[in-house]
């Protein structure tokens, strides 16, 4: 167990340490809704509220539009996955 | 600043990218189907917004069951307050 209390195979990553690890990368956050996203991470809080660069939308797989900057609230949040 | 790239210098946490479109358009996309575009005049940290001259988009799916046309509502209001709860995203407008 590390001092956080997070149970994991390799003692060094839990899941806030793995958010933290993949800033700067690319990477996808798929909502609740269903619809995804597909930027460059520029940072993550403890409520998982996430800001991303160079943002594409994907509703239904099919790029509907694209943002600079996004901020996306944390609740909406279904998972995030590195490119 | 060590990279000297100021935007990414400035946001540290998600919501200094919300601190930063302070007194600039925004585009908001809540719940529900429902877009906002205004100036944002402030936020807090459960993403509570003021928002000014706002313009908003609502999104109505066909009432029947095999009917999937979208037809659009838009209203505009002076001012409104936003409810934290209901938003999805927040992007600074540049136009």
């Amino acid at each position: 167990m590390s001092e956080t209390g997070a149970a994991t195979v390799d003692d060094s990553k839990d899941p806030s340490g793995f958010l933290s690890e993949i800033i700067g990368a690319s990477i996808t956050v798929k909502l609740n809704s269903g619809v995804e996203y597909r930027g460059e991470l520029q940072s993550v809080d403890g409520y998982m509220n996430i800001a991303l660069e160079k943002t594409e939308e994907y509703v239904g797989g099919q790029l509907k539009h694209k943002y600079g900057d996004v901020f996306i609230r944390g609740n909406n949040v279904l998972y995030i996955s590195q490119d | 600043m060590a990279e000297g790239d100021e935007s990414v210098a400035a946001v540290s946490e998600p919501l200094d990218l919300v601190r930063l479109s302070l007194a600039e358009h925004v585009f908001v996309k809540l719940r529900g189907d429902r877009e906002l575009k205004g100036q944002l005049h402030a936020f807090d940290s459960h993403c509570n917004l003021i928002i000014g001259d706002v313009e908003e988009t609502i999104y109505i799916i066909g009432d029947e069951e095999d009917d999937d046309t979208i037809r659009t509502v838009k209203k505009t209001s002076e001012m409104l307050f936003v409810r934290g709860d209901s938003v999805v995203l927040i992007s600074p407008q540049t136009q």
